[in-house]
């Protein structure tokens, strides 16, 4: 076994323990402290960052990425690039159908000629395959899994909740109820699908008989990515010259503000057509920069994520630089100048600290637009790499699911239900961020 | 007969009770003052009389009359007849109580038809005529923006007199307000409320402004009202000690350069629970008694009420530290420590494509200033004069347009970090929210010996741990001025430095001042509108109207003499405690645009003395002695 890090592998891993250790510097800041206090107050923010959680833990399995050692002679791995993720799922990843079947079904979803039987829906590999001949049993089975299945999740539950209780007699300020009833609900869910997937594909295969549970679960750090790593490309950016043009003025702002008038006068969509198709060529005329195919989707993922930076900056840049303005005439800000402190400094010391609220709610409101920003784009097809399995590409295939007869719902039902749960929780902890940094709604 | 009845009305805010059992009433034609400082509760009374508490808060119990109908009792849809109707309100601020997209005129209109049935163009123009707007047949069909200040609030009486009301809350009517534009503003509502026999809740943080508008006074203190008199007998004696103390810490030309008599400690917190009285802790004579029985309401006159445990409380002077006259001032040196000559401060009026100027703003207009060490020079004038622009001029914040500023004989340009340092107005918006006391105060110097500074102006060197959420408006000012005199400068400027300050914490920012001054040698230059204070605190006055300088003198001479036309209007309208009106000189009309500012003398359009030469050519310099000057045509 060979690990392998990817570009986002890394980036991503950086994000996190730049949050860890933004999180324990926040706890000396006394403002800092006062404000996220008030969002861990707030049952909403805590049961969504719980949600939260959970789905950046699977994007971190799914980014622990190894290459498999080839049984025989010498020092070969396997072409494909393997997760954490893929090696717990291994079960639904290599269960695959021949075709489409629907959720927690034992027949395909098709008629196929069955020799010497003439047509009829065939029995699938894998799906319910335990029962034998004895599909009476079925819905019986099913029931059974799920009771058993809820007894798991009851006591995962029971247990994350011994082992939590410390903490919550550490911090007896923070909305732990919201967060346990949370992870209640969560541990049911996962549970019974725990449960049923040992049998079933629970939310039924896709076209060429994947498990779409595994397709989900594997979009989850697809929409992860774009949605941190887009922000961290573009918040320097926005940061830098927001804060020059509100505080230079003259020259320096109009030369800023004719440049993001005019980018944003761009259609947005075309600028990214423009840029993923002219990446595409690079990439695809320089096919020995990359080891691997999933080198080569990681480096398309890494590239929108810079271009869809690169194109939305503009609106942090000018809210920034509005308050910058403000701020400049603010009188701490002349009795600085008064006393000869140096404009750097002025900056770092007096602008920086008073306008992060505002970088702080630009980026959670910014992820889940991205998230929905992937899935569209995708979906025209100027997204990720076609490989890559991501919510807007699974949208994109659903296209032609939903034109069958009968309809092939369940594909996109899960994207939208995992995606929808990601956004909401996203937007509900943004507006409780928002709340409790915006200065205005402080006492 | 008795107009409004206010019966034990309490506010509620979570567990606060910001209003708490007050209790008075406003006859018909009577123009009834609430006063008090900032948090007692007096505009929430107001809010609570017509219903209009915001959100979080709410009336807990009380009940209030208005000529018979039981206000609490009515549907909304009944309170909304009286609100306009029977009782009419004017606010603080004029300029965000018109709506900017509507024409003042249709905003009228639009009373009129809510409460008059219908909107009779001739009735909006008798309504202007009737509020003082000059050439009301034009002016209806401008927007707000077009109007100064006090033109606004003049629109906004009108509106409030659109319903014909019985009664008219004006809740600090005039605090926005320029000295000269504040006169105005009063003597029409003290002519409207006789004209039409018009009641009159007024709520204010001025006892000048009481002194010179109220039949009958209330006195609030944390919720409750501690007194109620007539106003004649209460300026005469006030009874409560608060009332007393208040009096007290006002500046005035009596207290020249004398430590004023101050309120130590702070107003309690609404969500305090009292056993006694409130201002208990506050009070320099407070009894035991005082600690654990609420006081009861006792009349030493007729009509005169007041809440309090003592016996004798008329006989209590201004008591505890009160005023200690200072050594006599050494003679003024000779060589002054900062002179500026000729100094202009222009804006560029931009317009077009290219951004060409087309014009420029005169903020300052050839500004002669000469201060020496440890002293002080008041510059006095109205808002939009240029007085904050000069200051930021000499510190260097500002470039300059011409003229020189020199420093100890020697021309400066650019900051002088070392020499020079400001206070500024706003104790807000002066502390960085995210540095701790102790940053804030090294942001000069680095090494500055933070618990050392924090003496010097009166805090504990505890405090330097702390942020500045933490502290009041006047503790604010305090670390504001600790930061400034960490690099050791000889002169401070001063940019209103207690003009967003109540009363009683004014007065100990005012002794600061003084002390640091005796201590330090300090040179200031005191920026402000405020006259009790320049009284109080200036050796030299200079008197600024639009970007010039309109007389200079020492304090005795400008104060007690002044001979601008000008200077004497300001004067006048300072409303004065006595209350007794003399013959004021009033000055009519706003002050003009500094982008194009009158022909010949500035003042000319407003002056009752302008003559034909007034608008032909600035008047050149007057000298009265040796240190008075004006710039008058008329200076005798």
């Amino acid at each position: 076994m060979k690990f392998v890090l990817l570009w986002s592998d890394a980036l991503f891993f950086l994000l996190v323990v730049t949050a860890i250790v933004g999180g324990l510097w926040a706890r000396r800041i006394e403002h800092l402290r006062v404000s996220w206090r008030r969002v861990g107050q707030s049952r909403v923010a805590m049961a969504a960052a719980t949600l939260l959680v959970a789905f950046v833990a699977v994007a971190l399995l799914d980014s622990l990425h190894y290459r498999e050692r080839l049984p025989g002679e010498g020092e070969n791995y396997a072409v494909e690039v393997r997760s954490a993720l893929d090696a717990l799922l291994a079960g639904l990843r290599t269960r695959t159908e021949k075709t489409y079947s629907a959720p927690l079904a034992t027949h395909s979803f098709a008629k196929e000629t069955i020799e010497g039987e003439g047509r009829d829906f065939p029995r699938l590999k894998y799906g319910g395959a335990h029962l034998g001949d004895e599909l009476g049993r079925h819905e019986m089975d099913i029931a059974l899994r799920a009771v058993q299945g809820l007894a798991l999740g009851l006591i995962a539950w029971l247990a994350l909740w011994l082992a939590g209780a410390p903490l919550r007699r550490r911090a007896t300020h923070l909305a732990w109820e919201a967060v346990f009833a949370t992870l209640f609900a969560l541990c049911l869910v996962s549970g019974v699908a725990a449960a049923l997937a040992g049998g079933y594909h629970v939310l039924g295969t896709d076209k060429v008989g994947q498990d779409v549970l595994y397709l989900t679960l594997k979009s989850i750090r697809t929409g992860l990515l774009i949605g941190t790593l887009t922000t961290l490309i573009m918040l320097p950016a926005a940061l830098f010259l927001g804060i020059l043009a509100g505080y230079a003025g003259g020259w320096v702002d109009d030369v800023i503000q004719y440049l993001y008038t005019t980018l944003n006068s761009i259609p947005g969509v075309l600028l990214i057509a423009a840029a993923v198709l002219m990446m595409q060529v690079v990439i695809d005329t320089h096919p020995d920069w990359f080891a691997t195919a999933a080198e080569r989707a990681d480096a398309r993922l890494i590239a929108l994520c810079a271009i869809l930076g690169i194109t939305s900056w503009t609106g942090l840049c000018r809210l920034l630089r509005g308050e910058t303005l403000k701020l400049r005439e603010l009188e701490y800000v002349q009795a600085a100048r008064a006393l000869g402190v140096s404009s750097l400094r002025i900056l770092t010391r007096h602008i920086l600290p008073n306008v992060m609220h505002i970088v702080m709610i630009a980026i959670v409101m910014d992820f889940s637009g991205l998230v929905l920003a992937e899935a569209v784009l995708s979906y025209v097809g100027i997204g990720v790499d076609p490989n890559t399995i991501s919510f807007g590409t699974m949208i994109n295939t659903a296209r032609m699911e939903l034109a069958r007869e009968p309809m092939v719902w369940w594909s996109l039902a899960s994207a939208f239900v995992f995606m929808f749960a990601l956004v909401l929780a996203a937007n509900l902890f943004a507006d409780a961020v928002r709340d409790a940094f915006d200065p205005r709604g402080a006492r | 007969m008795t107009l409004l009845s206010v019966r034990d009305l309490r506010v509620a805010i979570g567990a606060a009770r910001p209003v708490d059992g007050v209790s008075f009433e406003i006859g018909a034609g009577e123009t009834f003052a609430l006063v008090g400082e900032s948090g007692c509760g007096k505009s929430l009374t107001a809010l609570a009389l017509m219903r209009l508490l915001p959100e979080a808060a709410r009336i807990a119990g009380g009940a209030v009359q208005l000529a018979g109908t039981d206000l609490f009792a009515l549907p909304e849809a009944r309170m909304r007849e009286v609100r306009g109707g029977r009782i009419g309100m004017i606010f603080q601020e004029p300029a965000t109580s018109l709506n900017p997209v509507m024409t003042v005129g249709s905003q009228i209109a639009e009373a009129l038809r809510l409460h008059a049935g219908s909107a009779d163009p001739r009735r909006i123009v008798e309504l202007f005529a009737a509020v003082g707007i000059p050439d009301p047949e034009r002016r209806a069909d401008e927007y707000p923006f077009q109007m100064s200040g006090g033109m606004k609030q003049r629109v906004m009486i009108a509106m409030a007199l659109a319903g014909e009301p019985e009664l008219l809350i004006a809740d600090e009517p005039t605090t926005a307000l320029d000295v000269t534009i504040q006169a105005q503003v009063l003597d029409l509502l003290a002519r409207l409320a006789k004209e039409r026999g018009m009641a009159m809740l007024l709520i204010t943080h001025d006892l000048g402004v009481v002194a010179r508008m109220a039949d009958r006074v209330g006195v609030m203190y944390a919720g409750e009202l501690v007194e109620i008199a007539p106003r004649a007998a209460f300026f005469a004696r006030p009874a409560h000690p608060y009332a007393q103390r208040l009096f007290a810490a006002l500046p005035d030309t009596a207290s020249r350069r004398t430590r004023l008599a101050t309120i130590p400690g702070s107003v309690p917190n609404p969500a305090e629970r009292h056993a006694g009285c409130r201002f208990v802790s506050r009070c320099a004579a407070a009894l035991p008694v005082c600690g654990t029985v609420p006081p009861p309401w006792r009349e030493p006159a007729p009509g005169h009420r007041v809440r309090c445990h003592l016996e004798a409380v008329a006989k209590i002077g201004a008591g505890g530290t009160a005023p200690t006259a200072t050594a006599e001032q050494p003679p003024p040196p000779a060589e002054p420590l900062l002179e500026t000559h000729a100094l202009k401060v222009h804006f560029p009026i931009r317009r077009g494509v290219l951004q060409r100027a087309v014009g420029w703003v005169r903020a300052v207009d050839g500004v002669d200033l000469s201060i020496a060490a440890g002293r002080t020079l008041a510059l006095v004038g109205e808002s939009g004069c240029g007085k904050t622009t000069v200051g930021k001029a000499i510190l260097g914040l500002q470039p300059v347009t011409s003229g020189t500023v020199k420093l100890l004989g020697r021309v400066r340009e650019g900051l002088a970090p070392g020499e020079m340092q400001m206070v500024f107005q706003d104790p807000f918006g002066s502390l960085n929210p995210r540095l701790s006391i102790d940053a804030i105060v090294r942001e000069g110097r680095p090494d500055a010996d933070v618990p050392a500074l924090l003496r010097q102006v009166g805090l504990a060197p505890e405090m330097a741990a702390r942020y500045p959420h933490e502290f009041s408006g006047g503790q604010r000012q305090r670390i504001a001025i600790a930061r400034a005199l960490a690099v050791a400068p000889r002169l401070l400027i001063c940019d209103e430095p207690t003009s967003a300050l109540d009363v009683s914490v004014q007065a100990q920012i005012l002794n600061l001042l003084l002390d640091l001054q005796e201590r330090l040698g300090l040179a200031y230059l005191f920026i402000t509108h405020n006259i009790a204070a320049v009284e109080f605190l200036a050796h030299e006055v200079a008197v600024m109207y639009l970007g010039r300088i309109v007389e200079q003198g020492t304090a005795e001479e400008v104060l007690e003499n002044p001979r601008h036309p000008y200077t004497q209007a300001l004067l006048a309208a300072v409303p004065k405690l006595t209350g007794t009106v003399g013959e004021r000189l009033l000055v009519s009309g706003d002050p003009p645009s500094p982008a194009h500012p009158p022909s010949g003398c500035h003042f000319h359009p407003r002056c009752p003395r302008a003559a034909a030469r007034c608008h032909a050519a600035y008047p050149a310099t007057a000298v009265i002695s040796a240190t008075h000057w004006v710039r008058c045509y008329f200076p005798d």
